[in-house]
């Protein structure tokens, strides 16, 4: 067998022939590297001071939710008309983060792109914290958010029931069956790997905690087969998911009649927003990691490249949507419309719809050259660059919307608050909590999944 | 004594207190009382209560044994307990309207009085409810609010009186409930009884009745009432040689003394708005609630511009002003002038009318000696309408605008056809300069032993340059030891501060008393509290001074009227001085007389519900007072001759103002007045109009003054996303210097800078004076305001400081920053001229009609479902033509609704809560030269395709059957996406907790039928549910429908011009069916297919060919 003699793993310029992971790795290996990280390695001062900044920042937000909720939500920046402000900006944005991992899993999966193995549990993980920060915004932004229950359709004595019309409503739905999709999803893919930390840990309470979590997985061929049928299926539920929650989120503005909102572009549009927002994401946190833990085994330029070219993808069809908009703000020749279109552009707010556009549109065309692509800085930045930029696109689709709007007696401007701005770095702080955590406790990379693209696992047929 | 000590053992701490002060304060002689127990030590104490209690007095003359006089106190205190308990004032008061058969709790009582609060007083109905005041209204039975008899047989025409009052009135609610109200009489700092204050008064007095009185002064504001006129006749007749003064800030010297040197005595005028076609306003704001009458005029002016089926006559407003007003906004022909420039042009337009030279004093015209076009077609215009025009002078233009106006009325024929003089309304109508200015030498001279300042606050609102200053009143206080001052005032305020003695003054609304409405009528004043806290009336002052020092106001009051009415002072039947002298009889002389005047058939005014006079004095009082007026109570109407020589009294003309310098405006405050209502968080967040500023006066500048001032071009810091700041200028005028926020207005003449009296309190209380001294609400401009330039000063300097200003304004529109997505093209307020309307018809309805609302549901029919009957369906119309901008709606609105006041901080966040707001629009594209104003009440539209609806995802705004968009407070969350989705954006957020949950007056305040909300919830406008449901369980149990105008919206009874009329759409003979047929009524953003409830009719602007086309 010749031609099975691994190539030799190679840094530097790639191309789509690279391989998707390091051909020097053995079953054996790949098991000891990934899963030494979380039992073996000695957890380093960084990781600690990591933690611990993230940490305080997650006080933070606790600290910005309790005076929310015993003051009320007029400590934020929001108004009449900017009735939302940040906060839904925020929870659009970490929703659309939220968007990368189950892509990557359900969607790379079920179109066998074996490339994903590498990223889909960080990705995963990304996901759920990013989804868990989303969900906390809806809540938080409700004038009585003691009372965000009676969102939820269950049997009362006042006999009332959610209304149905309400794009809210669908939000409600949309976001708790993404996170409990995502949620299990993430389980059912880490029980595998939960049994081999069991068998490997050292010491009794984590033997007993991963043994817990293993769910008495022995890894039996009849454990495989109905494992792989279940992961299947729930790829295939959850990838419809991607595309329905940024679309329900997107009706928050499309059923509005604000001028801004009211666009049936929006569905599509924001789906690829979405997934633009949340591989810059993927890309910032796992370019650092993998550098910091080693990783450039499992984790290739291959990778690197690809998700370059999906962020490319996404980001000139979410340049489409801004030209699209522009150009129905024109051609609708609907007053308010134009004028939306106008004062996005020339009005108090205009720096942040041109920082939008440089942000979004400009800087992803460098990904069209495959040296930029292939170096890792540049890459990083971009990735920085286009996740400020989604926030920049939802501040400037929610505020300069809602700014000025019909009448010009009602319109206003809006300031966030120093509580908006802790709130929002606090979710940031909560978020690397929870990763920090995850790194240090899970195994970042799929340990089995990683085995079966070794070329060990090729088998002749 | 050790400091641990001192809390537990009361005595001790006294004695130290005691202690200290002595060693700061040393004092020779006579030491300040600190307690009744020192004073009872005294003399004077001893007089006090031998006269106060002859038959006990022997007992005091023991020496005092400390648990007598403690337990003497216990008792009387016990009882002054009990009485308090009871809200309602122990003298028969008489309920009014809707009285029911039994008390029914729930059930809210009206009673009538008046609204004294300055000028001529307002005829008002107060709801009470259990005792407490929660609403007050017009009241429509009073003869000045009858209907209006223009325009005859109009369908639309409501029968009804008007229940209209201005936003004083509204808003003084509040200041009844303030809890910063003076509570308690004080000595200096300690607080007394009021019988030691009376003690103290009375041994002055038996030290000053020797020599009459020589040292007593009485400083008041302009007295109306007659009761007050006759106590201080009496006290006058008692101590001849004691002085009364009056000084009030925003006087009526200017008018008295025109008159005076026309028709050589003192005047009050009073107009016929109803009957005129023709108005020339000089510098007057009688659109503005500043004009005694203003309700009347501003109800007949505007019912003189209501084009109907049969009236297609309007009238024609011109205004030549200092600064932009409501009435300028109003006007057909508007002229900015600078105030200097202003006697020119009043001289000109008098000359054109045919004042011959001696009579407009021989100098001719501003321009170089030649007349301008304008100038020519308005005289002509009104010389047209002979007998059918008026001619207003402003209160602020000096005498001799006023003498103009006088003689160009007479030269019109107007007197006695639509302009009408009686008696001035004041009881001693005094040149309030002169009055003050000698006090002032009297004080300064040591004249003055005792000064009695009845209500005002002249510290604060005295000329810059005859100023009752603190430092004044210390030296007044230094010169004798027993020099007193004493101060009644509802507010311990900034004189109350330098006065000896404060005594807390009574509300009116806690008060017996009397005044008259601008016409004279009398309104007998009936108290619907007992007071709050211990407000005396300046009646009881006055009457420490007479023989009966103890007498009660009700008793004053009564007795007042009981003599006047044995005298045949006050007729018991018949015309002669009836209030509808004024409006009846020369209604029909001008039709005999003057062709030009559209015929107006005989009036039929429905009588007020006033059984005949009876005989006796006590069902009269009870009448009078049930009422809320004495019948036939107006002047008698007085035949004035113009004094042929008047002109020869010239005035000198006003200087003309330097290069590079400003000329300034003064004004007082379209919301808190001359400073009185500064306490007042109604008023002070009231969006002022035109420049929609709350919480704050500004200098009031164009946009090319501003430019030359401050280099910002009108958009100001809109660009930057900084809307809200403003720069600070520094003003400087004759040595005195203020620093002001600069405000750009369109329209505001160019070199003049307008500046709002009444801000800058440092004693107002909580809400008017911020946080202390260095962070007050607002700056003072009567630091600019000298005895000889009240209203006008020329030569002023302003200076840019570089600094910014934050201001809480409601309405940043005029900001626009391309004409191309200009306020125009949205289509927002639609104005045209009347003659293009009689020509081609405004097409509003046929354009809805034909735009037609396509829609995949069908259309709820609003239909009974048990009878298959027509359901109501409530619905609102707005005549933008009517609208003046008055802003009572908002107001009235917030009082009926409990909307709280949020603060400058929040409104500056753009967090009012008004449930009604009045937008501003300027229209045309240069910022210099608006060509004209729009006001535009915009409450919720109660939408039929409501875009809030269908948002919330709990079923918290909701569809009622009858249309109502309602708001279920309970069920809300606050999402606020209703507010994003509402294109009106008329929805409110409680952010915060906004209620004061606690203080227990404002609780006392609340009307009971509507909810007090929460933090965390959205709220509206309702249509006023609460009195729509009240109507209906009313029809219900008389078992009918609710009638036509049976329900009517505090917007809507407030309204003075009728321009808010609410009623069942579904009733095609409804008045509010009546007017959405017209062909004015127009949906706002009516595209955007949301099927607003709540329409507009367009505006009418009635301008003169001539001009115009010139």
């Amino acid at each position: 067998m010749q031609d099975e003699t691994p190539k030799p793993y190679t840094e530097g310029p790639m191309h789509s022939t690279s391989p998707v992971i390091d051909p020097g790795l053995t079953f054996a290996s790949v098991t000891d590297k990934i899963s030494s990280i979380v039992l073996k390695r000695k957890t380093s001062l960084a990781w600690f001071f990591g933690f611990a900044i993230s940490f305080a920042l997650f006080q933070l937000m606790l600290l910005a939710m309790t005076n929310l909720l015993f003051v009320g939500i007029g400590l934020w920046g929001v108004n009449v008309p900017v009735a939302w402000g940040i906060d839904i900006l925020n929870f659009v944005w970490w929703i659309g983060i939220g968007h990368a991992g189950t892509l990557i899993s359900a969607i790379l999966l079920l179109l066998r792109q074996r490339w994903r193995t590498s990223i889909n549990r960080f990705a995963e993980a990304m996901t759920l914290f990013a989804v868990a920060q989303a969900g906390m915004y809806p809540i938080f932004h409700l004038g009585r958010p003691w009372l965000m229950y009676w969102l939820f359709p269950y049997p009362n004595t006042m006999g009332i029931w959610p209304q149905f019309r309400s794009p809210l409503m669908w939000d409600v739905f949309a976001v708790s069956t993404y996170a409990t999709v995502s949620a299990m999803f993430w389980f059912v893919g880490l029980i595998p790997d939960f049994a081999t930390l069991r068998d490997r840990a050292r010491s009794k309470p984590f033997q007993i905690l991963y043994g817990m979590l293993a769910m008495g997985w022995r890894g039996s061929a009849r454990h495989w087969h109905r494992y792989e049928m279940a992961y299947l299926l729930l790829a295939g539920l959850a990838t419809p998911l991607v595309l329905s929650v940024h679309t329900i989120v997107s009706f928050d503005f499309a059923v509005g009649i604000i001028p801004g909102w009211h666009a049936t572009i929006f569905p599509p549009y924001f789906v690829a927003g979405a997934i633009y927002a949340g591989f810059a994401m993927v890309l910032l946190l796992t370019i650092p990691l993998r550098r910091f833990y080693g990783l450039e085994g499992f984790i290739t330029m291959r990778h690197m490249h690809n998700m370059g070219k999906v962020m490319l993808a996404t980001g000139l069809i979410v340049g489409y949507g801004y030209i699209m908009e522009a150009f129905f703000g024109w051609y609708s020749g609907n007053k308010y419309e134009r004028f939306m279109i106008w004062n996005r552009m020339h009005g108090p707010y205009s720096l942040y719809y041109w920082a939008l556009i440089l942000c979004n549109i400009i800087t992803p065309q460098f990904l069209w050259f495959k040296k930029l692509r292939s170096n890792l800085l540049a890459l990083w930045i971009i990735s920085f660059v286009v996740s400020i930029g989604m926030w920049l696109e939802r501040f400037v689709i929610v505020v300069t919307s809602l700014h000025r709007d019909f009448l010009p007696s009602s319109w206003g401007m809006y300031q966030p608050t120093q509580w908006d701005w802790a709130m929002f770095i606090g979710t940031i702080g909560f978020f690397f909590t929870l990763l920090f955590l995850f790194i240090r406790f899970l195994p970042m990379i799929s340990i089995f999944e990683m085995r079966t693209i070794l070329p060990e696992a090729e088998v002749e047929e | 004594m050790s400091d641990s000590d001192r809390h537990i053992n009361f005595k001790l701490m006294r004695d130290h207190i005691l202690a200290l002060q002595d060693s700061e304060t040393p004092r020779s002689g006579k030491k300040y009382w600190r307690s009744l127990e020192e004073l009872a030590d005294t003399p004077l104490f001893r007089e006090f209560v031998e006269r106060e209690f002859p038959q006990q007095a022997e007992e005091w003359h023991d020496p005092i044994e400390r648990r007598t006089f403690i337990k003497l106190m216990g008792a009387s205190l016990a009882l002054a307990g009990l009485s308090g308990c009871v809200f309602q004032p122990p003298e028969k008061i008489v309920p009014n309207v809707k009285q029911p058969e039994e008390y029914v709790p729930g059930k809210a009582l009206f009673f009538a009085t008046a609204a004294p609060l300055f000028g001529a007083a307002t005829p008002v109905l107060v709801r009470s409810n259990e005792g407490r005041p929660t609403k007050i209204e017009g009241n429509p039975d009073h003869p000045n609010n009858r209907p209006t008899d223009f325009p005859p047989e109009d369908p639309i025409r409501d029968p009804r009186g008007s229940s209209a009052t201005d936003i004083f009135t509204q808003a003084s609610l509040l200041s009844l409930y303030d809890p910063d109200r003076s509570p308690t009489l004080t000595y200096r700092e300690d607080i007394h009884t009021w019988t030691s204050f009376v003690a103290e008064m009375r041994s002055i007095l038996d030290v000053q009745r020797p020599n009459g009185g020589k040292g007593i002064r009485f400083l008041t504001e302009s007295i109306i009432s007659p009761t007050f006129g006759a106590l201080m006749k009496e006290v006058q007749a008692a101590l001849p040689q004691a002085k009364w003064h009056q000084y009030e800030p925003a006087n009526r010297d200017n008018a008295l003394a025109g008159a005076t040197m026309v028709f050589g005595q003192p005047v009050n005028t009073t107009y016929r708005f109803d009957l005129a076609q023709r108005v020339l306003s000089l510098d007057c704001d009688f659109l503005a609630p500043t004009l005694p009458g203003y309700l009347r005029y501003s109800r007949d002016f505007m019912a003189r511009r209501r084009i109907t089926e049969t009236n297609k006559e309007m009238n024609r407003l011109y205004v030549v002003e200092t600064t932009p007003s409501n009435t300028g906004a109003m006007g057909d022909h508007t002229w900015e002038v600078k105030p200097s420039e202003f006697e020119g042009h009043a001289r000109m337009l008098a000359s054109l009318i045919g004042l011959n030279g001696t009579q407009v004093g021989g100098l001719g015209y501003p321009y170089g000696g030649t007349s301008t076009p304008w100038a020519e077609a308005v005289a002509k215009d009104l010389l047209d309408h002979k007998g059918a025009s008026i001619v207003l002078a402003g209160e602020n233009q000096p005498p001799f605008i006023h003498a103009l106006a006088y003689a160009m009325n007479e030269a019109l024929g107007n007197a006695g056809k639509t302009v009408f003089y009686t008696d001035p309304l004041e009881i001693n109508p005094v040149d309030h300069r002169k009055s003050l200015g000698d006090l002032i030498n009297d004080l300064n001279n040591g004249q003055v032993e005792l000064l009695l300042i009845l209500g005002g606050n002249p510290v604060h609102n005295t000329p810059a340059d005859l100023k009752l200053s603190p430092e004044l009143l210390q030296k007044f206080a230094s010169q004798k030891e027993s020099n007193r001052c004493v101060h009644l005032s509802e507010y311990r305020d900034e004189t109350s501060e330098w006065s000896h003695w404060h005594v807390p003054a009574a509300h009116y609304l806690e008060s017996w008393g009397d005044t008259r409405s601008y016409d004279g009528t009398v309104t007998i004043i009936q108290p619907l509290i007992q007071p709050l806290y211990e407000g005396k009336t300046a009646y009881e002052l006055l009457a420490i001074f007479t023989d009966q020092y103890d007498r009660k106001p009700y008793d004053m009051v009564k007795s007042f009227w009981q003599t006047q009415r044995n005298q045949g002072q006050v007729q018991a039947t018949g015309a002669g001085t009836a209030a509808g002298a004024g409006r009846q009889a020369p209604a029909a002389a001008a039709v005999s007389t003057q062709q030009t005047i559209q015929p107006t058939p005989a009036p039929a005014i429905p009588a007020p519900a006033t059984p005949a006079p009876a005989a006796d004095f006590e069902s009269w009082w009870r009448q009078s007072i049930h009422d809320g007026f004495v019948a036939n109570s107006a002047f008698q109407l007085k035949t004035v001759s113009l004094n042929s020589a008047w002109a020869n009294n010239q005035t000198p003309q006003a200087q003309q103002a330097g290069a590079g310098t400003f000329e300034l405006v003064f004004r007082t405050d379209p919301s808190i007045y001359d400073g009185r209502f500064a306490n007042n968080g109604w008023l002070q967040e009231l969006p002022k109009p035109l420049t929609k500023v709350t919480w704050d006066n500004v200098a009031v500048v164009s946009p090319n003054s501003a430019k030359q001032i401050a280099s910002i071009d009108n958009n100001g810091g809109a660009t930057k996303g900084r809307e809200h700041y403003v720069p600070l200028v520094e003003i400087t005028s004759q040595g005195h210097q203020v620093t002001a926020p600069l405000w750009i207005l369109p329209g505001q003449p160019d070199g003049v800078v307008t500046l709002h009296l009444g801000y800058g309190r440092r004693l107002a209380g909580n809400v008017g004076s911020g946080k202390g001294d260095s962070e007050l609400v607002g700056f003072d401009a009567y630091k600019l305001r000298t005895q000889n330039a009240p209203w006008f000063i020329t030569g002023a300097t302003v200076t840019n400081t570089g600094r910014d200003y934050p201001l809480a304004t409601t309405q940043l529109h005029f900001n626009l920053e391309d004409p191309k997505f200009a306020t125009e093209e949205r289509d927002i307020v639609r104005s045209q001229t009347l003659e293009e309307f009689l020509h081609a018809g405004s097409g509003e309805h046929a354009e809805e009609e034909k735009h037609g609302h396509p829609t995949l549901y069908p259309g709820y029919d609003y239909k009974d479902q048990a009878e298959n009957a027509p359901n109501y369906a409530w619905g609102m119309a707005i005549d933008l033509n009517n609208c003046i901008g008055c802003n009572a709606c908002t107001v009235a609105c917030q009082s009926e609704n409990n909307i709280p006041v949020v603060g400058k901080h929040e409104v500056v966040r753009s967090r009012e809560m008004h449930w009604i707001r009045v937008d501003t629009y300027f229209r045309g594209f240069d910022p210099n030269q608006p060509e004209g104003v729009n006001f535009m009440p915009v409450p919720c539209m109660h939408c039929e395709n409501a875009p809030c609806e269908p948002v919330c995802p709990v079923h918290a705004t909701v569809h009622s059957a009858e249309g109502l968009n309602d708001m279920v407070y309970n069920r809300c969350v606050g999402t606020k996406y209703c507010s994003n989705n509402c294109p009106y954006k008329v929805r409110r957020f409680n952010f915060f907790l906004y209620q004061n949950w606690d203080q227990p007056t404002y609780q006392l305040m609340r009307n009971p039928e509507v909810s007090i909300r929460s933090r965390g919830v959205m709220e509206k406008c309702t249509y006023c549910v609460q009195r729509i449901q009240n109507a209906k369980i009313q029809a219900e149990l008389e078992d009918r429908k609710v009638h036509d105008g049976e329900i009517i919206t505090a917007c809507q009874a407030v309204c003075p011009t009728e321009a808010i009329v609410f009623g069942d759409v579904n009733d095609p003979n409804s008045r509010v069916s009546k007017l959405k047929q017209s062909e004015r009524n127009y949906s706002l953003l009516g595209e955007l297919n949301t099927k607003p409830r709540t329409t507009y009719l367009s505006q009418l602007k009635n301008p003169n060919p001539q001009i115009t086309s010139a």
